[in-house]
């Protein structure tokens, strides 16, 4: 006998949660889907995810070290130093473009089909770590030709990607909220993007930031994430800043249940208005 | 234990219509201006009405039973199906059903055009709810329903739209929900695909006890396959029993339209149709006797003059047409009137399911239109097994049937 469900008015919360885990398939499967029509078509597909990181520490290498002179944090080499910083950034960047446009890429199954939507831009988030997970490899074959070797703090770092994970989907999930109802909230993505590049220590270390406007540069979560990816993968230097890592966790937790909460309150009319 | 399966207790869901936005969609940049002009207009443009979808819905249906949802366009049919598929939430009252409900997607809903026939396969199962073991156990049966094994490692953009119909039914009719809700889906396809999925549909409920609910405008899908109807009509059950009794209602519907009144014209007033019971309509199964009733004046006092009428299509190509001219009128006298009523009454016309269109003229047999009215009048032909042989004609059949009397010849 299966078990009886009753839709009410006004109550739909009671079952999502229990819903969420019993479409977890359709969450494996989803993920899945995405990777494969990902990497499916595109010639330059795996290489690609290779391409763009690997270009972008090369001109910020020049630009910041060589032109612009900045010192580097500690004994690792500039370029790797650069690479670490860009891992979780472009994670970050990327998993907030994805999922912003993942609501209305599947317009069609969200009009049709009953299933929790937390479920797609979450899809969506869990693609750009497989292009992590290639840059991430890449890093791996640049430290072997620099003839750098990571130390143990290297343990540390699925909690941080951890983190880059929870701040990137809080953020997305409240983006996409809003990109629904009003359409022009997309655009405030590539700004995040470009903006934050810039504001984020991905080119430069913290350490060139003068200590009185620090606090303020911590207030950006993504500096507590990328000092982190740097301390863990860089040999412990420069040492960790409990401050920064601190806020970051508060202001990714505060967006993760802002998010959450946003989406939650507008996934009842998707239907109606996508 | 009881045997219901769905039951709805005054269940209604409204929407709110905005009349000053004419958009799909918000903009943010809008209505951050639209609150702005507001704090200066004290007097609110914006009209916002009410519009309820569905209102006080109550109906109890148990378990093997094969539910027709039937009623005109906009009665609701659609949003009552959101609603048991969860993709909506109701406005008030409560939906209890016991089981999995699955609703059979418009074909390709849940298909990526990338992926590979058996890479959708469990893409659609995922999305309908079946977990990937079912999926495994059921993916034979459903490659051999599709008859798609020689494709399955081919990217579904390539398929066929017959195949990707085929595959795509296969997975949802495969399910196993215990609620089966089907929406106009078998629109699409040929004849035979039609028969073999109400076939299909037919055995998932009688033999596994699976209850079906199914929403169409085909008068005979619906007789074929439905032992209970439900008629909704905007937004209210009209009535509830069995499926030929509904259809009977909804044929009747007295509340259908069923005669226009014309203005600016001079001779022709109004137009009415009635069906074979001599009830007023504008849906007539096909087969069914129907008679056209044309109000007019001034005609039958001028030497010459005749009235006529087209049938178009809705494609407005014209099917047939029949004038006074053509064939004496029979006379009958009655004082009351002060219109003269013309009635044609056409005996089994062969027209096919779809929506149709009359014109009328008023001319002179030898030539020269005196008023000649465009779209007078809108009829429907709801389809119907003429032939009694499961096979329903509809458009892509054509716009007529024949009355063919088919021999073979062939050594004995």
């Amino acid at each position: 006998m299966a078990e009886e469900l009753i839709i009410e008015a006004g109550k739909a919360e009671k079952n999502y949660w229990k819903d969420l885990w019993r479409y977890r398939e359709l969450f494996y499967i989803l993920s899945l889907r995405d990777i494969k029509v990902r990497y499916k078509q595109t010639v330059l597909g795996v290489l690609w995810s290779v391409l763009r990181p690997l270009i972008t520490m090369i001109v910020f290498t020049l630009i910041f070290s060589k032109v612009a002179k900045l010192p580097a944090a500690g004994s690792a080499p500039y370029a790797i130093m650069v690479y670490v910083g860009m891992l979780p950034w472009q994670f970050f960047a990327n998993a907030i473009s994805e999922a912003s446009n993942s609501l209305i890429g599947n317009t069609n199954l969200i009009s049709k089909v009953y299933f929790p939507r937390l479920i797609i831009p979450t899809a969506s988030v869990i693609t750009s770590m497989i292009d992590f997970l290639i840059a991430f490899f890449l890093m791996l074959l640049l430290c072997l030709f620099y003839q750098y070797l990571p130390g143990w703090q290297i343990i540390f770092l699925p909690l941080f990607l951890l983190l880059a994970f929870t701040l990137a989907i809080g953020i997305g999930l409240w983006i996409t909220a809003l990109n629904v109802k009003y359409r022009d909230f997309r655009y405030i993505v590539p700004f995040i993007v470009q903006f934050g590049l810039y504001v984020s220590p991905v080119g430069f270390s913290t350490s060139v930031i003068p200590e009185k406007y620090r606090l303020l540069f911590y207030l950006n979560p993504m500096v507590g994430v990328i000092d982190g990816f740097r301390w863990s993968l860089l040999n412990g230097e420069p040492a960790l800043n409990v401050e920064s890592l601190l806020i970051s966790v508060l202001i990714s937790l505060l967006f993760l249940w802002m998010g959450i909460t946003k989406f939650r309150k507008m996934e009842k009319s998707f239907a109606d208005i996508i | 234990m009881s045997n219901i399966i769905i039951k709805a207790e005054g269940l209604g869901k409204s929407y709110i219509i905005d009349h000053q936005r004419t958009e799909r969609y918000a903009t943010f940049r809008d209505t951050v201006s639209q609150t702005i002009k507001g704090l200066f207009n004290n007097k609110s443009s914006n009209v916002r009405e009410e519009f309820w979808a569905l209102q006080n819905i109550n109906f109890e249906f148990n378990r093997g039973d094969r539910i027709g949802v039937i009623g005109r366009n906009g009665a609701g049919k659609s949003t009552l199906l959101k609603l048991l598929s969860r993709i909506t939430e109701p406005t008030t009252g409560k939906i209890s059903l016991k089981g999995r409900v699955a609703s059979l997607l418009e074909v390709g809903t849940g298909f990526h055009p990338e992926l590979s026939g058996r890479e959708n396969i469990f893409l659609n199962g995922a999305i309908l709810g079946m977990a990937r073991s079912e999926i495994r156990s059921k993916f034979d049966e459903i490659v051999d329903f599709a008859g798609v094994e020689i494709f399955l490692d081919t990217p579904v953009k390539r398929y066929s739209s017959g195949m990707y119909v085929r595959l795509a039914f296969a997975v949802a009719a495969h399910l196993e929900p215990e609620i089966l809700v089907v929406d106009e889906v078998l629109a699409v396809g040929d004849a035979d695909f039609q028969k073999k999925s109400l076939g299909k549909m037919k055995d998932v409920s009688s033999k596994e006890g699976r209850t079906v609910l199914f929403v169409s405008h085909s008068m005979a899908a619906v007789e074929n396959l439905c032992n209970r109807g439900m008629l909704l009509d905007k937004g209210k059950v009209a009535y509830i029993g069995t499926a030929k009794e509904s259809i009977e209602h909804y044929l009747k519907g007295n509340d259908i339209l069923g005669s226009k009144i014309l203005a600016n014209t001079k001779y022709v007033n109004e137009v009415l149709m009635f069906n074979c019971d001599n009830i007023i309509a504008s849906e007539f199964e096909m087969g069914t006797d129907f008679t056209i009733q044309i109000n007019a004046k001034g005609i039958k006092e001028i030497q010459g003059l005749h009235l006529g009428f087209f049938i178009k299509d809705e494609f407005d190509q014209k099917i047939s047409a029949f004038s006074t001219a053509m064939k004496p009128l029979k006379l009958l006298y009655n004082s009351e009137e002060n219109n003269d009523s013309y009635l044609f009454k056409i005996e089994s016309p062969n027209l096919i399911e779809g929506k149709y269109i009359i014109d009328i003229s008023v001319a002179y047999k030898k030539g020269g239109r005196l008023e000649y009215i465009e779209n007078a009048y809108v009829f429907h032909i709801l389809s119907k097994d003429v032939y009694g042989s499961g096979v329903f004609l509809n458009n892509n059949f054509g716009k007529i049937y024949l009355n063919v009397e088919s021999t073979l010849k062939t050594k004995a």
